[in-house]
């Protein structure tokens, strides 16, 4: 959709390029380093917020500038910047014994996997990069793509402990993705569209009518789909891959400096897909709660992101407050309780709209 | 389809790896995740303490005894003083032995803080490990006020202690243990009784008693699986006998008797008796005295040996000591309950997976400076 928009609008303003093909390459590009520069700012600002947030609750300050000299900023906003500069010039670690094609694609199979996912978030009413019909089933498609390249991290690595945490990512994340898919299909129900847009538009109208509220088998759903959300970003109480006190650092144990970081920006890039998700389907994505008021463009980016920052620091209160799972009970948790609520749940909102619809 | 056999897969934990609580390394055989069978190897932190104290004199070993179970060095000052003064047949002044019981009580708070903040960073909880962190953090400031050091001490000396307590500590501590106390139930609230962490842990490696007394574990191990085997009560060393305290033991509250959760629990009840003590050893600490009267110029025990054992927050820490009459020991001997506790892993961890052990290991609260030596 925008890519169109652009392209016509590049026609438009370029008229000696109009019809080549090099504008629409540029029509692509454009949206796509936009799409870089948001995903790298938010890991900035999550990464800031995690260690602000896990700071306060463990009665901490956290990161801190001193004011004088090299220092990381007012109460150290400049934190993650210097973490990342550090992160580029740190030597680049292969080991010697590992498969160098294949540790050296890992990490970027898990980035492309995040990063196609956000190009189908509806960050506003018309700020949306690709507005697919199929738009929610493709983020569900394309999200478990990064899967590959946590196992070929975990193989290629050369190391049991890389090893372990590949495998426990593949069973965990596989599983997951059916309960997360049931429960997204109770939204698909309701609206009767695929497209992300067209479920926003359904929720249109105050607080009381997003999905979230109009039935209780859709709050049902939004919960199994938020726990399977976390355990799809590998994080506390279901960070099992990377259990650092277990296997040193799981699939990522032998990576270091930027390919290091790289996992990291897609773990938290995950995370703003599926809250991004998780608002555009069950909390009216970029609509306002108030019927009528700030429902404007410029609001719109606000709710939305409003509404994923509210969803992440839930995850960070839950990372920082639970122990982590073992695997069985992990896949306990997913195959004997989500599973089996979430398909009931699929025939509850059926016979809610056959009464009440 | 029939039964598919993979292949055992030797996995080597250590001697650098977050959660072995030191330098042990541990050869785990695993079958998938499951862990058929665990080889401890341990010696990457032998100091040879005890031939060292061969070669130097009675007053010089008590550094040496810092170094064993440097979580706990007020505990193993104190064992090592008390057997040596068996020895000679001396006794202390009373505020001397208040002074101890105060310090190793205060030493074994901090211990089992340190075992359960480290237990709860084993099955993946964060946070509750610096909570603990913080409040040891103060019992650590207060021997530092005692003392000048914050991990070893050097403190309880044959005879006395090296310094008598400063001006204003018993008001600290009594500040402290109004702090502390409510602090107990905060733990509780953010980790005890967790689904996750009661999953994680109860009914988990199980230590049968008959087990654990064939294999000579001690402590809060023994205790959690129902052995009510105290040294402080059973043996009572120093005054001991003067303080009314329970003896927490495990009773499978919401797993088995002697499995995880039970240990970590004995753990947390100690914390709650030893402020008892405290509060009854501040309340009797009598104002005046010498802290040096009694430690002799030169400590020549007569000929003959003597075992004596004393309760260290990891069990029975017994010192050996052969004197042939010379200012240095003839020899010394010390047993380390985490040693004895160690041996055990092996036996209670097959068939768990490699997740449960590293919640064993954790939950039997071993220092490899005390196994090692």
């Amino acid at each position: 959709m925008t890519v169109d928009l652009l392209y016509d609008w590049l026609n438009e303003t370029i008229p000696f390029l109009s019809g080549n093909d090099l504008l629409l390459l540029f029509a692509i590009l454009i949206p796509a380093l936009m799409l870089f520069l948001v995903i790298a700012v938010n890991a900035i600002v999550l990464v800031y917020a995690e260690r602000k947030v896990s700071a306060f609750m463990q009665d901490r300050v956290g990161p801190m500038g001193q004011g004088v000299g090299l220092h990381a900023g007012k109460w150290g906003m400049l934190q993650t910047i210097a973490d990342a500069l550090k992160l580029i010039s740190k030597e680049d670690i292969i080991p010697k014994l590992a498969d160098r094609k294949l540790f050296i694609m890992a990490p970027f199979i898990i980035f492309v996997g995040a990063f196609i996912a956000v190009i189908a978030l509806p960050f506003g009413e018309s700020l949306i990069v690709a507005d697919m019909n199929i738009g929610i089933f493709y983020i569900l498609a394309v999200s478990s793509f990064g899967v590959i390249g946590l196992i070929l991290a975990g193989w290629s690595s050369n190391n049991k402990w890389s090893l372990y945490g590949g495998m426990r990512s593949a069973a965990q994340i596989i599983s997951y993705e059916i309960p997360a898919g049931l429960s997204l299909v109770t939204v698909i129900m309701l609206t009767g569209t695929l497209s992300m847009q067209g479920i926003i538009q359904y929720q249109s109208g105050g607080i009381f009518d997003w999905i979230v509220f109009s039935s209780p088998f859709s709050f049902i759903a939004f919960i199994i789909y938020f726990i399977a959300g976390i355990a799809e970003t590998n994080r506390t109480p279901f960070d099992i891959p990377e259990a650092e006190s277990e296997l040193v650092g799981g699939f990522h144990t032998e990576y270091s400096g930027m390919r290091w970081s790289f996992f990291f920006l897609s773990e938290y890039a995950n995370m703003l897909v599926v809250n991004g998700v998780a608002v555009t389907a069950f909390l009216g994505g970029w609509q306002s709660p108030i019927s009528g008021y700030f429902n404007t463009a410029g609001w719109g980016i606000f709710w939305f992101i409003s509404k994923i920052l509210v969803l992440v620091f839930v995850m960070m209160w839950v990372r920082w407050t639970f122990p982590r799972l073992r695997v069985d009970q992990l896949m306990d948790i997913c195959w004997k309780y989500l599973l089996p609520i979430a398909l009931m749940n699929i025939f509850g909102v059926g016979l809610w709209t056959l009464i009440f619809g | 389809m029939g039964v598919i056999h993979g292949e055992e897969m030797v996995l080597n934990i250590g001697p650098q790896h977050p959660s072995t609580h030191g330098v042990l390394r541990l050869k785990v055989k695993t079958d998938g995740e499951v862990v058929s069978d665990i080889y401890p190897v341990i010696g990457y932190l032998h100091r040879s303490f005890e031939k060292h104290c061969e070669n130097v004199t009675y007053e010089q070993v008590v550094p040496y005894t810092d170094r064993c179970d440097y979580i706990a060095s007020m505990n193993n000052n104190l064992g090592y003083a008390v057997t040596v003064e068996e020895l000679m047949g001396i006794e202390v002044p009373e505020k001397v032995e208040y002074i101890r019981i105060i310090v190793a009580e205060f030493n074994r708070i901090a211990s089992h803080l340190l075992a359960l903040g480290t237990y709860g960073l084993d099955v993946g909880a964060f946070t509750p490990f610096l909570y603990m962190f913080r409040d040891r953090e103060r019992i650590l400031d207060m021997f530092e006020m005692v003392c000048g050091a914050r991990l070893l001490y050097n403190y309880i000396w044959v005879g006395g202690v090296s310094h008598d307590l400063p001006k204003g500590f018993v008001e600290t501590a009594y500040q402290f243990l109004d702090y502390f106390e409510p602090q107990v139930t905060e733990y509780n609230n953010l980790l005890t009784y967790n689904k996750i962490f009661v999953e994680r842990t109860a009914d988990v490696g199980v230590l049968p008693p008959d087990v654990a007394i064939n294999y000579g574990v001690t402590g809060p191990n023994l205790r959690a699986s129902g052995v009510k085997w105290d040294i402080r009560k059973d043996e009572p060393y120093s005054i001991y006998d003067k303080f009314d305290f329970d003896v927490p033991v495990g009773q499978g509250e919401l797993g088995t008797i002697g499995d995880c959760w039970d240990r970590y629990w004995v753990r947390m009840r100690e914390i709650e008796e030893s402020v008892k003590i405290l509060r009854q050893a501040l309340k009797g600490l009598p104002k005046d005295g010498d802290v040096h009267q009694a430690i002799p110029k030169k400590i020549r025990p007569p000929k003959g040996s003597i075992y004596k054992r004393t309760e260290s927050p990891r069990g029975d820490l017994a010192y050996y000591i052969t004197s042939d009459g010379k200012p240095k020991p003839y020899r010394l001997k010390m047993r380390s309950p985490a040693f004895t506790s160690l041996s055990v892993l092996n036996k209670i961890s097959k068939g768990w997976m490699l997740s449960d052990v590293i919640a064993i290991l954790g939950s039997l609260d071993i220092v490899l400076g005390e196994i090692d030596r």
